[in-house]
């Protein structure tokens, strides 16, 4: 029961996300990521030199992992706290509906996590009479939608103001129908309202985890709405849902990897809230949950480690490859498929769902560099996307038409002499049919080209037999 | 190859002045073969001698497709035919991207590959940065009336750090204005195959493209690859507009003469009164 795939369908996905004006019309708009994270950078000099040393602790920490997974189990125990682990979503599933059981809840609060999307919790709850309630606005906004998120960071991006207004009126019936939903301000104290009561009335509180930290068995979360706060201290019962690369050694290391996170995910210096959380309620706490449970999933992550797309698993969800991405930009999340979108989906998708399901993610990247020119943790995003292509190249999943289009042109490519022959008699074919216009509106076998765009002719003989002449 | 590549520098090699392998890449020996010239013209200009050895691909079609053997067979053919010279020039950021990052790569779990992979790398460069950087050109002779925007091409860009050097020279020539564009350094949406494998897509991203450039309100579109011209060139054509594009090479050599990219004599005549 995770979320469906559609991964596989994604260019008809794409499609159906270019001829959606609605879609179009927020993608070319924006959230302004990308001027406010630049902005960010400018005012922090040694921005770079932070990359780096996230780079490290990361990469660090995933070379020693079953030693800070040990450490933190022993921490997060010793503050008196549960420790779970899940290796598949099923699992995970399992465990969370079991300690939901166990207090005998009815209603669930949830702070935003894409573990949950990754595991299809909300819809496992509900079929076990448990209500989930997300109270992140923006993924509230797509559960009563009944949509997956669209980003990772802005999950009801895909969303314009009249389409979440239309939405309210839709669900919020027992409000009168006269009220003015036209701001934004409106629509957020309606939805506020409504929240409130769902806090206080919730078993359970389940929140993810942006960081696990070895040396304290703290979980953090960072937020911006405080929702994740009222999810993880009002309830009777928290639950982190998180996975194994979450893990952290020090306090030190958290705060290095903050001040690059906000920054790099919407250019705040710090998101609104960071939230850190350490077992449950202590006598002399004046709030916090009665119970604290972590569960940890792997969900193939484990297989990662080692292996050449170990450092994906650096990742720390800001988004910020998704915010640059021209493709991102022209189709938005969903049509990528599945939870994650973006050149961080492109590579963790198809390590979590197979390449042979999520094949086209890595394969609808231009190359241009610039997720990875902008990843705080400098992950190789474009060489793991070619790493996929090839894994897919040798296991014959490429399509057939790709496949032999390639391995004509490689015959030719690997006989310069007969390459030159063959290139000189079609330039000139070309040359001579374009000569008038200059340019082909249409062309046999090019249509994909010409379909949208006119096809420049060449100009007349190859370069190779001018020059051969012009030296003769 | 060696023979090939000898037998074209044998009319003008001194010792001391630099032998350069020109890499023209397939586009340009295909579409444009007036960009090889200018690339020729401007490293003959900078006291180069340049020899141009039998060539056809440079293998990213393969590499990026996944298919590794491919690109390793035709990435050897090309180390060879350019040993003879101390240098090997591309006009094109995205080609040279290839050789001078990508070849150490695939050879990496190969020791007898490898070093000449590094080596080959390492005397390899994109033709602008190599004029700026290598040889030290402060400014060309070439005049042209009319303002032009610069696109940076995505591989030049980010693996070879073309930037300031082609605006540097674009600065140093009598009557041109350069006029930036928005988001001048955000891709195309060429990208090689990727194009025709999701055509939709590109299309998306080439249309913010042309948006882009029309505002700037130039006559002219440059840029250092002619993949990424193509298809900027043709979406705009398709737009119906009169922005010319042109490979930045031919305004550096001042060889605008030749119609830009998909015009043709008989069209331009037509157009001007």
């Amino acid at each position: 029961m995770t979320l469906a795939v559609t991964s596989p369908a994604f260019k008809a996905n794409a499609r159906a996300a270019i001829a959606d004006p609605q879609l179009q019309g927020v993608l070319r708009q924006g959230l302004g990521f990308v001027d406010r994270r630049q902005a960010a950078i400018d005012r922090l000099p040694e921005f770079d030199a932070l990359r780096d040393s996230a780079r490290d602790i990361k990469d660090h920490t995933l070379a020693h992992l079953d030693l800070y997974l040990e450490a933190y189990e022993e921490r997060v125990r010793a503050a008196g706290g549960h420790v779970h682990h899940a290796v598949t979503p099923e699992e995970a599933r399992g465990l969370i509906l079991d300690i939901c059981r166990k207090v005998g809840a009815k209603t669930v609060t949830k702070g935003k996590t894409m573990i949950a999307e990754e595991i299809g919790l909300n819809d496992f709850l509900e079929a076990n009479g448990v209500v989930p309630v997300e109270t992140d606005l923006g993924e509230y906004i797509i559960q009563i939608r009944h949509e997956a998120p669209s980003h990772i960071i802005a999950p009801a991006i895909h969303l314009n103001k009249a389409q979440v207004e239309a939405d309210f009126r839709r669900v919020h019936t027992h409000l009168p129908e006269n009220r003015n939903l036209a701001e934004p301000a409106t629509l957020l104290a309606e939805a506020r309202t409504i929240l409130r009561e769902r806090f206080l009335a919730a078993d359970v509180g389940i929140t993810g985890a942006n960081f696990l930290v070895a040396e304290t068995g703290t979980s953090i979360i960072v937020t911006n709405e405080g929702n994740g706060d009222l999810t993880q201290t009002l309830p009777k019962v928290h639950i982190v849902l998180a996975t194994i690369e979450k893990l952290v050694p020090t306090l030190e290391d958290v705060s290095q990897l903050l001040r690059v996170l906000a920054r790099s995910a919407t250019g705040q210096d710090m998101s609104v809230y960071t939230t850190f959380s350490t077992g449950p309620r202590r006598a002399d706490d004046p709030d916090g949950p009665a119970e604290y449970h972590v569960v940890i999933l792997d969900n193939g992550r484990s297989t990662m480690l080692g292996g050449e797309f170990q450092d994906m698993l650096r990742c720390i969800r800001c988004g910020a490859c998704m915010n640059h991405c021209p493709i991102f930009g022209a189709i938005g999340g969903h049509a990528y498929g599945w939870v994650y979108p973006g050149p961080m989906g492109a590579v963790l998708t198809p390590a979590l769902i197979g390449v042979d399901l999520a094949g086209n993610l890595p394969n609808a990247s231009t190359f241009c560099g610039r997720c990875e020119e902008v990843c705080p943790v400098r992950i190789p995003l474009p060489r793991m996307m070619r790493d996929w292509r090839e894994r897919e190249f040798e296991r014959h999943l490429s399509p057939v038409t790709v496949r032999s289009g390639l391995a004509l042109w490689a015959f030719f490519a690997k006989r310069p002499r007969l390459y030159g022959l063959m290139t000189a008699m079609a330039a000139r074919a070309l040359a001579l049919l374009g000569s008038r216009s200059g340019r082909f509106r249409s062309l046999p076998l090019a249509s994909a080209w010409t379909r949208d765009r006119d096809f420049p002719a060449p100009q007349g003989a190859t370069f190779q037999s001018q020059w051969k002449r012009r030296k003769r | 190859m060696a023979d090939a590549a000898s037998a074209d520098t044998s009319t003008h090699s001194t010792s001391a002045r630099r032998r350069v392998g020109l890499l023209v890449t397939c586009l340009v020996d295909l579409m444009r073969p007036s960009v090889g010239f200018a690339a020729a013209k401007l490293l003959e200009d900078a006291g180069c001698s340049v020899g141009v050895p039998r060539q056809a691909c440079c293998g990213q079609p393969a590499y990026n497709s996944g298919d590794r053997k491919t690109t390793r067979e035709i990435a050897e053919q090309v180390i060879e035919a350019f040993a003879p010279y101390d240098y090997v020039v591309v006009p094109s950021g995205s080609c040279a991207g290839m050789l001078k990052v990508h070849y150490p790569r695939l050879f990496r779990n190969d020791p007898n590959w490898l070093p000449k992979a590094e080596a080959f790398a390492a005397k390899t460069f994109e033709l602008v940065s190599f004029l700026v950087d290598v040889l030290g050109v402060t400014g060309v002779a070439a005049s042209y009336e009319g303002s032009v925007t610069y696109h940076d091409g995505c591989s030049g860009l980010r693996e070879l750090g073309v930037k300031a050097q082609p605006r540097k020279l674009l600065a140093t020539i009598d009557g041109l204005r350069l006029e930036e564009m928005r988001e001048a350094d955000v891709c195309c949406g060429f990208g090689g195959t990727f194009c025709v494998k999701y055509p939709a897509i590109s299309n998306v991203i080439v249309g913010k493209k042309t948006e882009n450039i029309a505002a700037t309100g130039a006559d002219v579109l440059l840029a250092g690859d002619l993949g990424c011209l193509m298809n900027m060139a043709g979406k705009l054509q398709r737009e119906g507009s009169k922005i010319a594009a042109r490979h930045v090479a031919e305004v550096l050599a001042g060889m605008t003469e030749v119609p830009p990219i998909g015009e043709s004599r008989a069209r331009r005549a037509q157009a001007e009164p």
